[in-house]
């Protein structure tokens, strides 16, 4: 152990009271929305997009932006955190579970334990199925009630608000199952394999 | 839930870093040396997790980019005071010569450029978004690169150009560097330099156009690294060659 030195008049900003419970350790409350990205926003393009469910190379299912829009769409308010330190408390999103992707997928269940999440531009990153059935994340495609805005990953970004939020990979385009589990973008960078907030993971082997 | 393909390495643990020396940079920004005893080392654009702790046992941590380039004896960062921030006014203003706080790293391995990723190299900064690059620059300086290398420095006033000195000091070796400053508001009689925000024509204007595949480094406020990574790929310069590292008052 090593001597935690004080920081002399340093007494910081208390958590708001009553929500200190819903804020992380290590976690500040913030009430903009950031924007962290590795590279460019890529131009939303509709009419080319498309949404992807895979098992290793087969194709198990593929929706246009119109085919995704019409399955059925969830609203979620969640609390999220990011690594960065900042959580924001009560954020509202729409869009379409994975629990709804398999059964329009024709399937009863995931076929492998663990999946990763592609993007436009390459980034991926890695989530155990589980932590994303039982309506625990969605492909997100609205906002605060409005479409959601490239910079914050539209028009579709995967929401899994209970890990940090480098896991909830903006611009997404397709999940694909994988029997082992593998590190994503982030995760081969020195980023927490799994990342739950509350047990702080933020790097590798926190 | 780590799997057994992966291996877990060792956590990064916490350090105690002692302020050896201050540096007032600009009149809201100061440079911190700092003294860590075990300090791994790390490559030019990472970044370390400050944590403080209270009188009253409060805790707060931000990150903040690494100034210092590998190869300088002492680790460096350099901090813009956010007025509501919670930590930066902290450790810009109130930290004294002695004081000591927790640090972990060096983090994030994608926003580096180590000498041998060559070059050309465009830099684009917006107020301290300057720290990480000036990493970059002291690196190059240190190993004699001569890679080719353009920074565009947006500023907001001449006094508040962050390592105008030093770099003016840079730019006259004849090494390959041109630095080429932008003030956004205030500009003094006389200036010769940018008087605007970095836009499409300063991009295309004296940019290193995409033809010499440039490795290009965006740092700065959200808007300014929107709209310059943005005009870059419209130009024509590949996303994959375009990194960014954002921030926000947020980050304070």
């Amino acid at each position: 152990m090593i001597d935690i030195p004080i920081a002399r008049g340093f007494f910081g900003r208390k958590k708001p009271e009553g929500q200190s419970a819903r804020i992380p350790p290590g976690q500040h409350l913030v009430h903009d929305f950031p924007v962290l990205s590795a590279g460019p926003t890529p131009v939303p393009d509709l009419a080319s997009w498309r949404f992807t469910l895979s098992d290793g190379d087969t194709r198990l299912g593929s929706w246009s932006w119109e085919e995704f829009n019409a399955l059925a769409q969830t609203q979620v308010k969640v609390d999220i955190h990011c690594v960065t330190t900042w959580s924001k408390l009560d954020t509202n999103w729409e869009g379409v579970t994975l629990d709804t992707l398999l059964e329009a997928a024709g399937l009863d269940e995931a076929p492998a334990p663990y999946a990763m999440i592609h993007c436009e531009g390459g980034y991926t990153t890695n989530v155990p199925v589980e932590d994303m059935l039982g309506g625990k994340a969605m492909v997100a495609t609205r906002y605060e009630g409005q479409p959601l805005d490239p910079e914050h990953g539209g028009p579709a970004r995967l929401l899994v608000p209970h890990l940090y939020f480098w896991k909830s990979a903006k611009w997404a385009t397709g999940i694909v199952f994988m029997e082992e589990d593998e590190p994503g973008f982030w995760e081969q960078l020195g980023y927490h394999i799994y990342g739950d907030p509350w047990r702080e993971q933020r790097y590798t082997g926190d | 839930m780590t799997s057994a393909s992966v291996a877990a390495p060792p956590r990064m643990q916490w350090q105690i870093a002692t302020v050896r020396a201050v540096v007032d940079e600009t009149p809201r920004v100061r440079s911190l040396i700092l003294d860590v005893p075990e300090w791994p080392g790390h490559r030019a654009g990472q970044h370390v997790d400050i944590r403080l702790t209270g009188e009253d046992g409060y805790r707060a941590q931000r990150s903040y980019s690494i100034a210092s380039a590998p190869e300088a004896p002492d680790l460096a960062v350099t901090i813009e005071r956010i007025d509501d921030g919670e930590v930066s006014p902290y450790l810009a203003a109130n930290v004294q010569v002695g004081d000591r706080f927790e640090i972990r790293g060096p983090i994030g391995g994608y926003f580096v450029w180590t000498a041998p990723l060559g070059g050309p190299l465009f830099l684009i900064a917006g107020g301290s978004g300057i720290v990480p690059l000036m990493a970059m620059l002291r690196h190059r300086a240190l190993v004699d690169s001569k890679t080719p290398t353009l920074l565009i420095h947006s500023s907001r006033g001449f006094e508040e150009i962050i390592f105008r000195n030093e770099l003016e000091r840079l730019a006259t070796k004849e090494d390959g560097l041109t630095v080429y400053h932008t003030l956004t508001r205030r500009q003094p009689v006389g200036w010769s330099g940018g008087a605007r925000r970095i836009d499409r024509d300063m991009l295309t204007g004296i940019g290193i156009p995409p033809a010499m595949t440039p490795r290009i480094y965006i740092c700065g406020p959200t808007p300014l690294v929107e709209s310059a990574a943005r005009i870059l790929s419209e130009l024509g310069h590949e996303p994959g060659l375009i990194k960014t590292e954002r921030f926000g008052p947020t980050g304070g």
